[in-house]
């Protein structure tokens, strides 16, 4: 068996700050993976989350509008095909459904933006 | 593996209320070790729906739950084994597969199985029922190659089996019924008898009183013959004539059963075994088996209360209905057949549009017994609550269903006079009570928090607008002020925020936000303010391209599968040879699907994103624009040949159609704009179901206003008569630029105009006598955004930072997305189904 360090995160650079719109997203392809990345520059903060809407099964996440709701600024983005919004912290569905999207850590170094691969 | 040391619940049958009743009892306690059998090869899924999956639905969409649900609640299940024996004695079931599973309690929800009656012939190939998935999978096979379809039985899945031939494309389609009318069971026969006359107009042909004797064919079906020696020659069938419950293996262990079939239950959904439950359609109680999925959900939520030591019990269900037939409405409710002496009935029938309503009220006028909708049954929800709820009638309650004449329609008035305990949701069993205290004691003010909060209008749908009008009612009684506002960001109307804006000089949605907002904005009100600037500034859109819609955002319409619309402007429908080619070789170029629209224009399908702006480069080289087609902008101006060559055209509707196409193209407005241009009162333009129509007379031109197709479609009205061409033109710019000024968003003209105080004579006054004294301002205004007019795509493709938008990978920008993928139909693509 291979031995692994427990949840060791790997930095992949992906793109530069530029690439990605200040308060809309972008999509990077990081092997086989689609990851919507997303600039929320009216907060000073990066997101990542899969580019894949689990609803209709749609590659377009990075498409999407973000924004935010509720009383804690809950940070969120809404798919373009069907409006279904999901949290970008969690992932989780804010539409009532179950619906569950991969997030990823993002950090941004020197104009470059990495992403936190497990 | 671990041991359980809790009680083992046995459920058979994963089907819509085994699946509900895991659900529930996990919501009540996890303290129970819970095993599922199920027959199907698939989880449980919503059966009511089933239909859709001839729409494109897919089963997975169809789910009840999410494919890691059951391993997420460490319930154990297992699919395609189903149970072929109870051993009562040793409290244990065996499965197909050979597996031995005790058991503490037992739950049975076996639901039932289609009724096939004793004709002979119904083993032949072509004879379908209708009732899974597997079913479905089989018409959808075996219909390719069928002209003539029939299917036996006239009630409501037969009817709703009958569209589904339609829509597979069965030329042919008969309906038989034995009894003279259809859905004998919950309509009365003046309500068949519109039910019919509608559906006989969408092309499905009906036999009624018809017995059929044999189904004919060797080997296959080729014909159904009739007791009375008539003969129906058909490719296929589908039997759907009713339900018999799935008793066989209760019968089996020795459970009593009903004589024509049903496990007996008690109130407390308990077999004559006490540790062993039937719930959903296989259940007899009192006599009766529920074949609707809300009492089936009712009692799987008596079992789960009562395993998990709660006290519940089950005592009947209303069986009301509302369901949508063909794009037609029917619903009963209460007693649908209440008649003398017994009671009163109050119809209303319209045949012209096919509409039947019937109410049926007590001897002394004040309680409404029930009743039978055909063709509008918007009023079903408030009935249903009044007849439940034994709400005393009005004076007039032909008010109930005809409206309120004559003065404003009290939309939703009656909702808070509901008690507490009405039953509001009844697949979710929520209560009024529990919809006022989630607004009262949880804030919630939307029905998707509600949804959230209680579950509310997750099932069927049905009771959506009377969530809505309770949570609007609750929020109003508390003084809450419910403006009209954009959304949580925007304490604002958008006719507010346009004054706001314009005053203030505001260019950016940041500055917006920063100004009049809070919070970070979302997908509701950066459109909005988007749309605001569009119409205030006519700055090119995709400079803040991140607060737009998405078809806004790329120019372009998203498509099922990630790609792209391309729709170049054609004004008036009006178009050269070589301008056809050029589209044409584009299309061949980038393998586009071509297709022309409703809108007299060509549409090109499957352009991936990065594409975009290569193929409107070409496009822009050979002279066309930017058609809108994504845009809250005008659209098309439909014409009609006129007077350059048709023999009865007055004037020359197309180029009166170009040159307004020309005048407002760009302009963006709350919503989509569509004009017409008829050249004669033929109106083969269509021009008076348009936002505004313009129709050659005579002496010049009639203008209309506010016209509708779409879902709500709505004639266009008069706003002037015989004006000259200038005249037209002065009017549309003050009509148009009123409306872009003070619409809520996304609010077509003619909504807007229903919601005008004063109606169409109030518009008259102001864009015709200047009532406002606004319309130098209107003209003003309107012209300042003709004169900033540009091709957004021109602006993009002459400009490489905007074309680098449009490419799918950031760090692969020449790379296309590989996970888009096209299926082949008619020598041309056509996107996957999703
Ligand atoms: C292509 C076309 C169907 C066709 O194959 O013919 C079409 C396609 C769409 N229509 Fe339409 N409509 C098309 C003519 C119509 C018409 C007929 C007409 O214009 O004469 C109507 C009814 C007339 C009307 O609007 O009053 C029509 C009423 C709608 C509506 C309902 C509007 C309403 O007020 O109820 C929507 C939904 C909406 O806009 O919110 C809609 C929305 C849509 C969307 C944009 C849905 C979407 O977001 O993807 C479709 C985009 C397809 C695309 O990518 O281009 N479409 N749509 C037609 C394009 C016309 C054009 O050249 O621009
Ligand atoms: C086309 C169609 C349209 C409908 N429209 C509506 C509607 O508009 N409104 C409405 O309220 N209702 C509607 N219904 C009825 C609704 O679908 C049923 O009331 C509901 O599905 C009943 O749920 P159930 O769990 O009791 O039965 P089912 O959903 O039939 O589930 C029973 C399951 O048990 C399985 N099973 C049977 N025997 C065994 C065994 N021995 N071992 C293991 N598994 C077994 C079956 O294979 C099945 O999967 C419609 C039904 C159909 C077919
Ligand atoms: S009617 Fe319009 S919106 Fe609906 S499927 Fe057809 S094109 Fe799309
Ligand atoms: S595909 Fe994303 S919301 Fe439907």
């Amino acid at each position: 068996m291979e031995i692994q360090v427990a949840e060791a995160v790997k930095w992949v650079m992906v793109c530069k700050t530029e690439d990605v719109p200040q308060n809309g997203g972008a999509c990077v392809k990081y092997k086989d993976e689609q990851i919507a990345i997303y600039n929320f520059a009216r907060r000073g903060e990066w997101y990542a989350t899969q580019n894949l809407c689990p609803h209709k099964q749609q590659m377009v996440l990075s498409r999407g509008m973000i924004g935010s709701t509720g009383d804690t600024c809950e940070p969120k983005v809404a798919c373009p095909f069907h409006k279904k919004a999901f949290s970008l912290i969690s992932g989780e569905c804010l539409s009532g459904e179950e619906y569950q999207l991969k997030t990823y850590p993002v950090k941004v170094e020197a104009g470059m933006v990495y992403l936190g691969i497990e | 593996m671990s041991q359980h040391s809790f009680p083992t619940v046995v459920v058979i049958g994963n089907g819509m209320v085994g699946y509900k009743f895991c659900e529930k009892l996990m919501a009540k306690s996890k303290a129970f070790h819970v095993v599922v059998f199920g027959e199907e090869p698939r989880r449980a899924y919503d059966r009511v729906h089933l239909s859709e999956f001839f729409n494109g639905m897919s089963a997975e969409d169809l789910s009840m739950s999410p494919e890691d649900w059951y391993r997420n609640h460490d319930i154990t299940l297992h699919l395609g084994d189903p149970v072929t024996e109870i051993n009562r004695l040793e409290k244990t079931i065996h499965s197909s597969r050979g597996l031995v599973q005790p058991y503490d309690y037992l739950v049975l929800a076996t639901g039932s199985g289609a009724f096939v009656p004793n004709i002979p012939g119904v083993e032949k190939d072509g004879v379908f029922v209708y009732r899974t998935i597997e079913d479905l999978e089989l018409i959808q096979q075996y219909a390719h190659t069928c002209r003539k379809g029939a299917v036996m039985g006239g009630g409501l899945l037969g009817l709703e089996a009958a569209k589904a031939l339609i829509d597979l494309g069965i030329e042919e389609t008969h309906v038989i019924e034995f009894a003279p009318r259809l859905m004998p069971r919950q309509v009365d026969s003046a309500g068949s008898k519109t039910l019919q006359t509608k559906l006989e107009a969408l092309g499905l042909q009906m036999h009624l009183s018809k017995s059929t004797t044999n189904i004919a064919g060797n080997g296959k079906i080729t014909a159904l013959e009739f007791a009375d020696e008539t003969v129906l020659e058909v490719d296929m069938l589908v039997i759907s004539a009713g339900i018999r419950p799935r008793d066989e293996l209760a019968k089996l262990a020795g459970l009593e059963v009903g004589l024509r079939g049903g496990i007996v239950v008690n109130e407390k959904m308990q077999t004559s075994d006490s540790s062993i439950f039937a719930i959903g359609e296989c259940a007899l109680h009192e006599g009766m088996i529920y074949g609707l999925v809300a009492p089936g959900y009712e009692m799987a939520e008596v079992v789960a209360t009562q395993i998990s030591g709660g006290d519940k019990g089950f005592y009947g269900f209303d069986m009301s209905t509302k369901l949508k037939l063909i794009g037609i409405d029917v619903a009963s409710f209460g007693d649908p057949f209440v008649a003398e002496p017994d009671g009163r009935s109050i119809v209303f029938e319209d045949a012209n549009k096919g509409v039947y309503k019937r109410i049926n009220i007590s001897n002394d006028g004040k309680y409404l017994l029930g009743g039978v909708l055909v063709g509008d049954a918007d009023a079903y929800n408030m009935l249903l609550q009044t007849v439940n709820n034994k709400l005393v009638l009005p004076p007039n309650p032909e008010d109930l269903i005809l409206g309120a004449r004559g003065g404003e329609a009290s939309t939703g008035a009656g909702v808070m006079s509901l008690p507490d305990d009405a039953l509001i949701c009844s697949c979710e069993a929520v209560t009024k009570g529990d919809i006022c205290s989630a607004v009262n004691e949880q804030g919630i003010t939307s029905v998707d928090g509600m949804k959230k909060c209680n579950k509310a209008g997750t099932g069927c749908g049905g009771c959506v607008p009377l969530v809505k009008d309770l949570i609007t009612g609750t929020m109003k009684e508390n003084g809450q002020y419910i403006k009209n506002v954009v959304c949580e960001h925007f304490d604002h109307s958008r006719q507010e925020l346009f004054d706001l804006m314009k005053i203030n000089n505001i260019r950016t949605y940041d500055e917006a936000l920063d100004t009049f907002g809070k919070g970070d904005g979302c997908e509701v009100c950066k459109p909005v303010v988007a749309s605001v600037l569009a119409s205030l500034w006519n700055d090119v859109i995709v400079k803040q391209h991140t607060i737009q819609d998405s078809n806004d955002r790329y120019l372009a319409n998203i498509q099922k599968g990630g790609t792209y619309s391309v729709v170049p402007r054609i004004p008036g429908g009006e178009i050269t040879p070589d301008k056809l080619i050029v589209i044409g070789q584009v299309a061949k170029d980038y393998g586009l699907y071509t297709k022309i629209t409703g809108g007299q224009r060509i549409d090109l399908f499957g352009a991936h994103v990065s594409d975009l702006p290569e193929i409107w480069e070409k496009l822009i080289e050979a002279g066309f624009e930017s058609g809108h087609a994504y845009g809250k902008a005008l659209r098309t101006v439909k014409s009609c040949v006129g007077s350059t060559w048709c023999r009865f055209g007055l004037h020359d509707s197309v180029s009166f159609a170009i040159e307004v196409e020309d005048r407002y193209k760009g302009i963006r407005a709350p919503h989509k704009l569509k004009g017409g241009v008829s050249g004669c009162i033929r109106e083969c333009a269509e021009a008076q179901s348009k936002d505004f129509g313009i129709i050659a007379t005579e002496k010049g031109w009639n203008l209309f206003v506010c016209g509708n197709g779409g879902s709500k479609p709505q004639h266009a009205l008069l706003l002037a008569t015989d004006v000259d061409k200038e005249t037209c033109v002065k009017y549309l710019d003050r009509f148009l630029m009123f409306y872009i000024k003070t619409a809520d968003p996304l609010t077509r003209t003619a909504t807007w105009l229903n919601k005008m105080e004063g109606g169409i004579s109030y518009l008259k006054n102001v864009i015709i006598n200047d009532s406002l004294g606004i319309n130098e301002q209107l003209e003003e205004e309107m012209q300042a955004l003709i004169n900033n007019y540009h091709c957004e795509w021109k602006e993009v493709v002459e400009n490489p930072d905007l074309r680098k938008q449009f490419n799918h990978f950031v760090n692969a920008p020449e790379e296309k997305d590989p996970y888009v993928q096209f299926d082949t139909m008619r020598e041309q693509v056509k996107a996957k189904e999703w």
